[in-house]
């Protein structure tokens, strides 16, 4: 077997977030972690590995900072890392990235006994598209929000989570599957796995390594060919705050149910 | 004549993907039905909605009730059950046949496996977990007005009929209103719960046209086996269609059991139901249906309590828009206070109660 892995570099939102004056998101001033779905993305690949000793890549395409985070992943114990990066690629919408990353795989390599693990979403678009995308322009079936995965011979019986329950699902390989938090708990990076990850083979592929793919759309790819275009952006206006009642005592509780019958609403 | 999604003068009406599973039509079928007639209106155009699966005619007509002018139906023993390869292959077959130019799919786990999976295919885009929709750009201003801190008499309005598609992004920080001017279907997934259901109309749903397209599916179509469909053992709890919810954090930490128990009775007082934020849930205190926030449900009742939820943007996010909030934390500076339409500072072990006896003394006196 053979795993790749798709992660993302994301600002993190949980903490402070700047936004421009422009209404767009201000990007350098704040921390980027690695978006959450995909360390369970990248622990389920290495658990594969713990068990059968298949070869694990991870991708991300982003600027070039990202090797960073890519270094953490071979920590983790991947074994090789790929960067796509390059100008023409910036601003690229889920159908532009999908086209991007799907040719980006090809060329790793996918044979069939591959499995291809993406988070099920980024926390800066929470879009979940890529990964059903990536698929889609591979060929390749897809389980999207994943949350347990059984190895066979050269098939994964996997359970999808739906609102209401979960399907039990077998798909044969290769395959591409969206993995979310309920399916594992990532570890952490190993000491000698840190002393190891610079001299674990690391590469990046550019906009000429991937523009002769034919998955490869020139006109649908960066921020001019995406599909999908910002007509305006804004922020969200600040609520005004309403009313803080006086003490925490069952007047307090009389007065406020009085209050909300006084205005129809129980 | 061949498929070109770039050909845009070539697409008309506008379509929803509606969700059956076990022969159930799926409440977002009815809140974007709702939504994609006014739409349809805007443009001057055909409504229909697209259902699949097997012996599931009988669902159109609840369809039309809503206010679909049409419902295809593609009926087929494979479409049973839902499978991606399986409903991608015959949706993206009908599109590339009738040519919607917008194209409506709930944003539950099942559109958002099948949405990005067909816009792939079909070379259009595809804007995810849409929480506003408008075609006339004045109505969209309108929009802006009340909902954005634009300067919109003073701004410049590119005028267009393209559908503009308004989602929350980063969390919930900022909101972006996306396009797909080049490319047709103008695809979307639209948030459950957020849409409003129109009325039920029976003369509407008597007059709905229901047309059965050749479905052209076989097994070699579909990769994977669904090897069992399981329902959650208990029932869930219908966050999203009720009046009020009473939702508990990590502010139950100290005694979850009793926290819980407050929450309940606050609920049954009022006739609602109880939430949760993801602390809670994460915790393993509650079950992820009760879930409120960005990665949870977006509920909007006539009210939400949020009793020791400090009110991080993710959880807001889910639930901001109800109509009267009520909040209760120790801490005074805590956000939930930001957005409470009424904050009570104090100890939810005490006021809980204490809020329950006033509403139950209320009611009993009526
Ligand atoms: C990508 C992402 C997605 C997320 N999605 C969601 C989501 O969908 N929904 C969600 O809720 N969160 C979500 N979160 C998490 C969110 O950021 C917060 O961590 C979470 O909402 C905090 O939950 P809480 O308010 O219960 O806990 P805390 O933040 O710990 O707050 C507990 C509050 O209880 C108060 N308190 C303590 N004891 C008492 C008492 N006895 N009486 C009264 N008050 C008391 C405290 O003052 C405090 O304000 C997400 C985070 C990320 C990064
Ligand atoms: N730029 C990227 N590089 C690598 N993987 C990505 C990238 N964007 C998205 N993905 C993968 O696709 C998943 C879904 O992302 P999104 O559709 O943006 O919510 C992520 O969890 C990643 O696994």
């Amino acid at each position: 077997m053979k795993a790749i892995v798709c992660v993302k570099q994301v600002p993190d939102t949980s903490g402070k977030v700047a936004v421009k004056e422009d209404g767009t998101m201000d990007r350098a001033s704040m921390a980027t972690i690695t978006n959450p779905d995909d360390m369970n993305a990248i622990e389920a690949a290495l658990k594969l590995k713990d068990e059968t000793g298949c070869e694990v890549t991870v991708v991300s395409m982003g600027p070039p900072p990202a090797e960073g985070m890519l270094r953490e992943l071979l920590a983790m114990g991947a074994d090789k890392a790929v960067l796509v990066s390059g100008r023409e690629f910036g601003g690229s919408d889920t159908y532009a990235t999908s086209q991007i990353l799907a040719a980006a795989i090809k060329k790793i390599g996918v044979d069939d006994e591959t499995i291809i693990f993406c988070g099920r979403q980024a926390i800066d678009g929470d879009t979940a598209q890529v990964g059903p995308q990536i698929a889609e322009k591979l060929g390749l079936p897809q389980v999207t929000y994943v949350a347990d995965i059984k190895a066979e011979e050269k098939s994964l019986t996997v359970q999808r989570m739906l609102e209401d329950g979960y399907m039990t699902i077998r798909v044969q390989l290769p395959c591409l599957l969206t993995c979310i938090k309920e399916l594992n708990q990532p570890r952490y990076m190993s000491v000698s796995g840190i002393v190891d990850c610079f001299s674990k083979p690391y590469e990046i592929f550019d906009f000429n390594t991937l523009k002769d793919d034919p998955l490869i759309d020139l006109d649908t790819i960066g921020l001019k060919g995406s599909p999908t275009n910002v007509y305006k952006s804004f922020s969200p206006p600040v609520k005004g705050a309403g009313m803080m009642l006086e003490g925490a005592d069952k007047d307090t509780c009389d007065k406020l149910v009085a209050l909300l019958d006084e205005k129809h609403i129980i | 004549m061949a498929f070109d999604s770039r050909d845009t003068a070539a697409f008309h009406g506008v379509w929803v993907f509606c969700e059956q599973r076990d022969g159930k039509l799926m409440n977002t079928d009815f809140e974007l039905i709702s939504e994609g007639r006014k739409l349809a209106d805007e443009l001057g155009c055909e409504l229909c909605g697209v259902l699949l699966g097997h012996n599931v005619e009988g669902l159109a007509k609840e369809l039309g009730g809503y206010g679909a002018d049409k419902i295809y139906v593609c009926d087929h023993e494979l479409l049973e059950t839902y499978t991606t390869d399986g409903y991608a292959k015959v949706i993206c077959d009908l599109v590339e046949e009738k040519k919607p130019e917008v194209f409506l799919i709930g944003a539950t786990n099942i559109g958002r496996d099948l949405g990005p999976r067909c816009a792939a295919r079909l070379h259009t885009g595809l804007t995810a977990d849409c929480t506003h929709l408008d075609v006339d750009v004045e109505k969209y201003k309108a929009f802006l007005k009340t909902t954005s801190t634009i300067d919109v008499d003073n701004t410049v309005f590119e005028q267009n009929t393209n559908l503009k598609m308004t989602r929350p992004a980063f969390g919930g920080h900022l909101m972006a209103t996306i396009i797909c001017p080049r490319f047709r279907p103008q695809m979307s997934t639209v948030r459950p719960g957020v849409m409003k259901k129109a009325p039920f109309d029976q003369a509407k749903a008597d007059a709905v046209v229901v047309e059965k397209p050749a479905v052209a599916l076989s097994k070699e179509d579909i990769h994977v086996d669904v090897l069992e469909v399981k329902k959650a053992a208990k029932k869930l709890v219908d966050l999203i269609g009720a009046d009020v919810v009473v939702s508990v954090g990590r502010g139950i930490s100290k005694d979850v059991e009793r926290g819980i128990q407050i929450a309940e009775e606050l609920a049954d007082a009022l006739g609602g139901v109880v939430g949760a934020s993801r602390a809670v849930v994460d915790a393993g205190w509650m079950s992820a249906d009760h879930q409120v926030g960005q990665t949870g449900k977006t509920v909007h009742p006539k009210i939400y309590v949020a009793l020791g939820i400090s009110g991080a943007i993710q959880h807001k996010a889910g639930m901001q828009d109800s109509e009267c909030i009520i909040a209760v934390n120790k801490n005074e500076t805590a956000p939930i206070f930001e957005v409470a339409s009424y904050g009570i500072v104090g100890d939810l072990f005490k006021v809980g109660p204490m809020l329950a006896e006033s509403i139950r003394t209320l009611k009993a006196s009526k």
